[in-house]
Formats: C-alpha cells, structure tokens, sequence
C-alpha cells in the first residue's frame, strides 16, 4: 500500500478504524526535501478524533520529519496538510500550535530555568489574553486569568499522580529527572489544549517500569482528556499497547499501515527494519 | 580589591564534613602547580606593574602610611597566588588533607615566585631602556619597585615581601571557618572605609560627625594606621560574635513561606526606600551627585536586564535608547534646539519621548528581531552606532546640531513645582529614584505574568517557545520597546542633568557598560542589577562619571574586564543571582522518592543554598 504522488483518497476511505468521519488530520501528498535529501515523499496519512496512531520505522525514515512538518518548524516542498478539513499552509508553528496541535520532542526540550509550574503555565499562551496593561496594573481580569492558568496548570501536573505536585511546582525544570522531563513535556503539551498531541518517542530512555506506566498514561490521555495521540515509537510493545493503527514510514514514504497483528507480520515493514539480505518469505 | 579574593573563602562550611587526613610534610609539594601558579602571579605582577597601576594609583591612600591603592594592587596578587596553591581539589574516594604547615610553606614559595616577577622587572628597568614600546617603563616606576633605593633592594625586597604575603595566603588556609571569617570581615571592614572614604567623610559633615571622620580618616585621605587597626578589631569581634547571623537571618527569610515572605520582603524594601529617601538629606553635592549617576544606570541596566536577563535578546546597542531618550528630550525642551523648540514642559516632553522611543524600539526591533544568537547581536551593535552617528552627521545638523549637540537645555520641571538640574544634585537623585522604582515595579509586575512567562520561555528555547503557541516575534519587540522605554526615562532625565547633550555621549562603550553591569550584578535579577551599578558605577565610576575610586578612572576597562572574567569563572550567576536561578540549585533529585514515601525532607535547608558571597 505504497503512496503515491498524485493518488488522492476520499477523506477516511482507507481508515482501518472503518469510520466514515472526516479526519481531523490529514496529509495530501506531504513532501519535504532537505537540498536533494527527500525526508518525505508524497505521504498520506490521517488521524481520526479519539484515535491513537503510531508511527514507526526505521532510523531516518522520516517519523520526526513528519511532526516538524505538521506544526510547521520545517518547510514543506509539497502537498498541504489539513486540519479539522481546513489547510495548515503557511501558518507559524505558534499559529498551529493555537489552532490544535501540540507536540514533544524527542530530545527533551523543557524550559531548563523554569519552574516545573512555570513550564505548563507558559504553554497556555496562545489560550489567555491578558497583557502588559493588566499584568502592569493588577486588574481584576488578570489576577482572574492569572487563578486560571495556574488552576490549569496544577490540573494537568496531577494527571502524573504525585510526581509533579506539590513542592515540585516550584522547583526549576533542570533538577527534575529524566522520566520526569518526559512526564513534564506531556504536561506542556496538555496544557496547550490541543485536540491532537504529537508524542515524539514518549518513552525513550525510561526504565521498563517507568515505561509501562507512561504506556498506561497514553491510552488515559485519549479517554479521559479527548485528545487524538500520534506517537512515535521504537518500542513495540508500547506500540502494542497503546495503537488503534499502525503506520511505517521509510524512506519517507508510507510502506504499510493498519493493526499492530498486522504490521508486524508485514514482510515490506520486517524487510525495512532487518535490510534486504534477510529473506523472510 | 575585594573582588580579587578566591572564591573559596565564601564556601566555608559545606555540608560534607568527611575527617581530614593529616597535614602533609612541608616538602611534599606539588612543584609542578606550585611553579606554574608563582609563574602565573610574576607575569600578573609585572603586566599589573607595567599598566602604570601602581605608581598612578599610589597617590590614593589605603592605610595611612603604610599602604597606598598602588601598594595594594601589586600585594594582592602574591596573597592570591599563596592562598589558591593551597586549595585541594575534592576528590571522591581521595583523602582531604588538614592545612598546615604545608600550606604555609606552599603558599610562602608560591609568593615568592609571584614577587620574584617584581624583582625580575626592577633589575630589567635598571638595566634596560624599553621606553619606546613600554609607555609605563619609567624611573618613577623603578623608584616605587625599591622604595628610593638601590636595584638589590628591590630585588630582595619582593622575593621577601612576595613569601611573607604568600604565607599569610596559606596561613589564611590553616584557620577555622570561623577566624576565617573574622579574618575576611577584618579585611573587608578596612578596605570598605577606605573605599568608602569620599562618601563617609561627606555623609558625616552633613550630619555634624566630622570629628568622628577626622578620627578614622587621616588629613590627606586614608584610613589613619590606629583607626584602621581599631576597625579591624572591632570587625573581627563583631565576626567572632555574630557567627554568620546575616547569614542565618537570610536563609530564614528565604525560607518564609506566602504571605510571611511577602511581609519581609515588604519591610525590607520599605526600610531601603526610607533610607535612599532619608539619606541625601544629609548628603553633600558629591554623594547625591555619585547617588544620582548610580541611578541612572540602574535605570539603564532594569531595561537591559528586561530585554537581555528576562527575553534573552542580547542587545549590544541599548546607548541607541538612551540616546534617543536624551535627544529628543532635549529637542523638545530646550529653547535652543536648532529646527523644532517647543519648549515643553519636561513632564510633557517625557511622554512624547516615551512614545518616540517606543517607535524607534520597534523601527529597530522589527528588523532585529527575526535574527538570532550571535547575528542579533551584531547588528543591534550596528544600530547602535547608526544612532550615534545620525545626531552626529552634518545632514540632520539642522534638527540636532551635529557635534556641536544641543546646550542650554533647562532643568526638568515637576508640575511647576520645582525645577531638577544638575545644579542640585540632591533633586536629580531623588527624580532618578523616582523613575528607579517605576522601572523596578514595572519589571517586577512583567516578570511575574503571562508576558514575562513568554519572555523567559523564549530566552530558555526560542523553537520551543513558538512550538507552545508563543508568537516570539510579538513577545520579543515588546520585551525591545519596554527595554526601550526605561532606557529614554534614563535619557531624558540624563539630558535635564547635564544639561546639554552630544553624540559623544553616547558611544559604544556605553552599551557595553551597561551591558557588563547586568551580567556583574546577576542576568534577570532585579537586586543584582542595582547591586551592579551600585559596584560598577558607583565604586568604579562609569564611562565618563567618576567613581568612589576616581584614580581608578584611567583602568576602569581593565577591572571591568578583570571583574567579569572572574566572576564567569567564580560566579557565572552574577553577584545577586534571581531567585530562579539560585533556587534549590543544590536540590537532589533523590529528594523526591523520599518525598512520596511520605517523609517530610527537614534536613535539607543547611545545604540548599547556593554559595554566598563572602
């Protein structure tokens, strides 16, 4: 089920999910080149609302490149990328990021210097509105909307249980540990209010205990707060656990998609992760 | 001088306390780092030598008459050099060893080799002339190097005054933490009053206590040797006594929680604004004249510090503001402004001058903004001297008299009421105070909300800040434009002072100042910049205004650099760091699984705080 330039699909008709709702994301032939390097090449792929996809594939297929080109920190060479049935073209990352997406990153990327609460307030930005004249003259509205975000913001921390409350609000983001930054990038990413939450390798580097539990937290984060979830992951058992649908890119193209049982069976996807010499079939 | 001191001296006392192991044969030094150090101090003493430090500043008297300012800056490099070789590096699973007489042996040869350099430079000045590339190679200097006699002199002399300065740096290692303190508060007392000297001696004619100065001060400045003696004394007790009270009641109110905190800290700010607004009173034309110049580049810094220390735009040009602020005061107030004189009121003109400069933040800021890093700096340098250069240019010589500048432009009217010149130099200081505690309301209510919040977001991962739904672009002019804003009130209450302006006035050197002021005092802390400026500028003196020190005007540059590239090493957070940044710095991680068992961390407030200042 290679995609191809040109090949336009009706909105959901190959959704494995089966639905006939339009998606809230989906790429039209997505392409970007890095000089002659193509990153990504004509994908196709759609999230539905309440669903979780994970994207997998090898090194350099072309996973992160996908999310950077969906909030818009990378130039895309080609295709368009719909939102909620409307084009994401030619808005700032910050302009995505209020429309409904909000992201992780794959290398941890806290605000080091900021407190743990600090982190989660700022990321309500594009939410609020007060500026410097109310901040300037304590106005009733900005003490108002001051309550909220900080009420949001201890809201979102108490989805981790006990880890990010209490005396860790005001501690700064550096002093927190790996999991924790983890945990705290998600936090970031909840408080934005997205409707869909890109996870960019949500669980690399925790311990096996620490990663069941996030596993755990994934599939919460749809049924509890709504959110649609794209993850990128190496870990298959994560994978397992938490994916409505699987898609494999490699070399920036989309080279299988459906349920784990599926995929993982799918000779392209074992070709592509164990090279060509290892016949399989 | 304080300045120079190691670093060590104020981590005394650090929560690991594993036994030492004996002190180490006297002998049984390293060589290598010995020779290297001693080495590092000669070279040190002679480029210290040759800058003409030591006889420019022999006229300014420490302690009458046994030290002079220029004594002083050739002494404390042997005392550095003896007290830094007998630091040991803590090593994990290596044996601490007690100081002993190993450290004194140390430190005595260390200094020695430091002072060998002076005896090298007195025989090479007897016997050579190198005046031609060396400016400072002078007999004067030979002379102050042998105290008026012979060249053997001096060479002996310095080897033996480099030991015993040295051993007095290793004796310094030997002692408690606690006579060690007495030891730096003894040090520290005399080289305040000293310093202070001017400044004392003015306060107290003001106040009818000359007999009290003429006691401590000797006729032609200097601490009299009795009086400097007593001061030590009396420090040290105090020391002994005190046993690092200020310290205990510091961490106690950093240790207060919500509206206690609250309460303290309003106290405290209540006390210092009655005291600057008590003070001047009794102050003569030089303190509140030196009073008024501080604030001044208070002001300037708190709008740095909002553009550099809260947004993290490293801005190299910020004169641009001040620039702008002053002159298009001036234009607007004076009768004698070439093109335009509308002759405004200064409260008038002020918000005109704010709205113009506000323009001109985002005319700069909008091209500026959209750059990064080491790029935004240089061209925010650029804009800089673009500014300077276009009051000064012959083409809008009509608007702003080119080099001739704008003079005669009136004092600062507040509402009719009075008149601010720099004439009287007590209401100059109380308009900058004035301004001072708008400028620290105003960066102190940003900092603390949704903007603020973006401002930092930004500084700490600008792709990030964006990828959160932060338009940084937006956030980044209005951290300009504020920046911009207190940076004219400095301007146009800088153009009242003095009276007239030029582009003169305005060059690159004093970005750069001001620059080094908010890095010094500590990036994005509201205390640490005026602490800066209060060092900077006021001990030191600023680009054109003398200092406390004013003989050290010729080397401000130099101890400003000097300064600065200790304090990156010693202190990287500034002098007063924000809170944000010395928080819980020495927090373990470990903390929090105790934490969720349950148990309540009591133990842990001895270690939290980060290392102060000695």
């Amino acid at each position: 089920m290679t995609a191809t330039n040109g090949t336009r699909r009706a909105p959901g008709a190959d959704a494995t999910n089966g639905t006939g709702r339009r998606p809230l994301l989906e790429t039209r032939g997505l392409s970007v080149d890095f000089g002659g390097l193509h990153a990504l090449d004509g994908l196709d792929f759609e999230v539905h609302e309440g669903e979780i996809v994970s994207v997998i594939g090898p090194n350099g297929a072309g996973k992160t490149t996908l999310f950077n080109a969906i909030t818009a920190t990378v130039e895309r060479s080609a295709g368009d990328i719909l939102f909620e049935g409307t084009s994401l073209r030619g808005l700032d990352p910050n302009r995505v990021t209020a429309r409904g997406i909000a992201r992780t990153f794959q290398n941890v990327r806290l605000f080091a210097n900021m407190t743990v609460l600090e982190n989660v307030m700022v990321s309500q930005h594009c939410r609020t509105r007060q500026h410097a004249f109310g901040a300037l003259f304590y106005t009733p509205s900005f003490r108002r909307e001051e309550a909220e975000i900080r009420q949001r913001a201890e809201k979102v921390l108490s989805f981790f249980g006990s880890r990010l409350v209490g005396y860790r609000f005001d501690q700064p983001a550096f002093t927190l540990s790996y999991a924790n930054r983890r945990r705290l990038e998600i936090a970031r990413a909840m408080a934005t209010q997205p409707k869909l939450i890109l996870l960019d390798e949500p669980v690399a580097g925790m311990n096996p205990v620490e990663s069941a539990e996030l596993t755990g937290m994934i599939g919460r984060l749809r049924d509890e707060w709504g959110f649609a979830i794209v993850v990128i992951e190496h870990q298959m058992d994560v994978v397992r656990e938490v994916s409505d649908r699987v898609v494999v890119l490699d070399h920036g193209t989309k080279i299988a998609e459906g349920d784990y049982a599926d995929v993982s069976t799918d000779p392209r996807v074992i070709e592509a992760y164990l090279g060509q010499g290892t016949e399989t079939s | 001088m304080t300045a120079t001191l190691p670093p060590e001296t104020g981590a005394v006392g650090g929560p690991a306390e594993t036994p030492l192991a004996p002190s180490r044969p006297v002998m049984a030094q390293d060589w290598r780092r010995l020779v290297r150090m001693g080495a590092v101090g000669a070279v040190a003493q002679i480029f210290i030598a040759l800058s003409n430090m030591p006889v420019r500043l022999d006229e300014r008297v420490v302690v009458k008459p046994v030290l002079s300012l220029g004594y002083l800056t050739l002494l404390i490099v042997p005392f550095a050099a003896g007290y830094r070789v007998g630091h040991q590096i803590k090593r994990e699973g290596m044996p601490q060893y007690a100081a002993g007489a190993h450290e004194i042996a140390g430190g005595a040869a260390c200094g020695a080799l430091a002072g060998g350099g002076l005896s090298l430079l007195a025989v090479l000045l007897a016997n050579f002339d190198l005046r031609e590339p060396l400016v400072n190679w002078s007999p004067m200097l030979a002379e102050l190097l042998a105290f008026g006699d012979a060249t053997w002199f001096a060479v002996v002399v310095w080897l033996l005054i480099g030991a015993a300065i040295g051993a007095v740096g290793g004796i310094l290692r030997t002692l408690g933490p606690r006579s060690r303190r007495a030891v730096v508060t003894m040090a520290l007392a005399v080289a305040g009053a000293a310093v202070l000297e001017p400044l004392v001696v003015d306060l107290a004619e003001g106040m009818r206590l000359e007999a009290l100065t003429d006691r401590l001060y000797a006729r032609r400045g200097g601490v009299n040797w009795t009086s400097a003696l007593g001061l030590a004394a009396a420090s040290g007790v105090l020391a002994v006594l005190g046993r690092g009270r200020i310290r205990q009641a510091r961490n106690h109110i950093a240790s207060l929680e919500g509206a206690r905190r609250s309460r303290a800290n309003f106290g405290l700010i209540l006390l210092t604004g009655a005291a600057l607004i008590i003070l001047p009173l009794f102050a003569g034309k030089l303190t509140n004249e030196l009073l008024a110049n501080v604030g001044l580049f208070v002001l300037l810094a708190l709008g740095l510090n909002v553009v550099v220390g809260l947004a993290g735009i490293l801005d190299l040009g910020y004169v641009a503001f001040f620039a702008v602020g002053s002159y298009s005061a001036a234009v607007l107030t004076a009768a004698t402004s070439p093109r335009i004189n509308p002759e405004m009121p200064w409260l008038v003109a002020l918000i005109v001058v704010v709205i113009i400069t506000g323009l001109v933040g985002l005319f700069i800021g909008a091209p500026v903004i959209r750059m990064r890093g080491d790029y935004l700096a240089i061209v925010t340098l650029g804009f800089g001297e673009i500014i300077r250069l276009i009051f000064l240019s012959d083409w809008l010589s009509g608007w702003f008299g080119g080099s001739q500048g704008i003079t005669k432009i009136p004092g600062a009217g507040i509402f009719g009421l009075t008149s601010v010149a720099g004439t009287d130099p007590r209401r100059v200081f109380y308009l900058v105070l004035a301004f001072c505690a708008i400028a620290i309301y105003v960066s102190w209510r940003l900092e603390r909300s949704r903007l603020g919040r973006a401002w930092m977001a930004v500084r700490e991962d600008e792709t990030v800040a964006e990828a959160m739904g932060i338009n940084t672009v937006n956030v980044k002019l209005l951290a300009f434009v504020v920046g911009a804003i207190l940076g004219s009130f400095s301007g146009a209450i800088f153009s009242a002072k003095v009276g007239s302006v030029f582009p003169n006035s305005f060059l690159i050197l004093v970005s750069i100042v001001i620059l080094v002021v908010v890095i010094f005092g500590g990036m994005g802390s509201i205390v640490g910049v005026i602490a800066g400026s209060a060092v900077l500028i006021g001990v030191l003196g600023g680009p054109k205004q003398p200092g406390l020190l004013a003989e050290f005007s010729e080397f401000k540059l130099l101890i400003y650099g000097a300064l600065l590239i200790w304090m990156m090493l010693a202190r990287p957070e500034g002098l007063i760091p924000s809170v944000r940044r010395s928080r819980e710095l020495h927090q373990e991680e470990m903390a929090q699984d105790a934490w969720l068992r349950g148990q309540v961390e009591d133990d842990d407030g001895s270690g939290a705080q980060a290392a102060p200042t000695p």
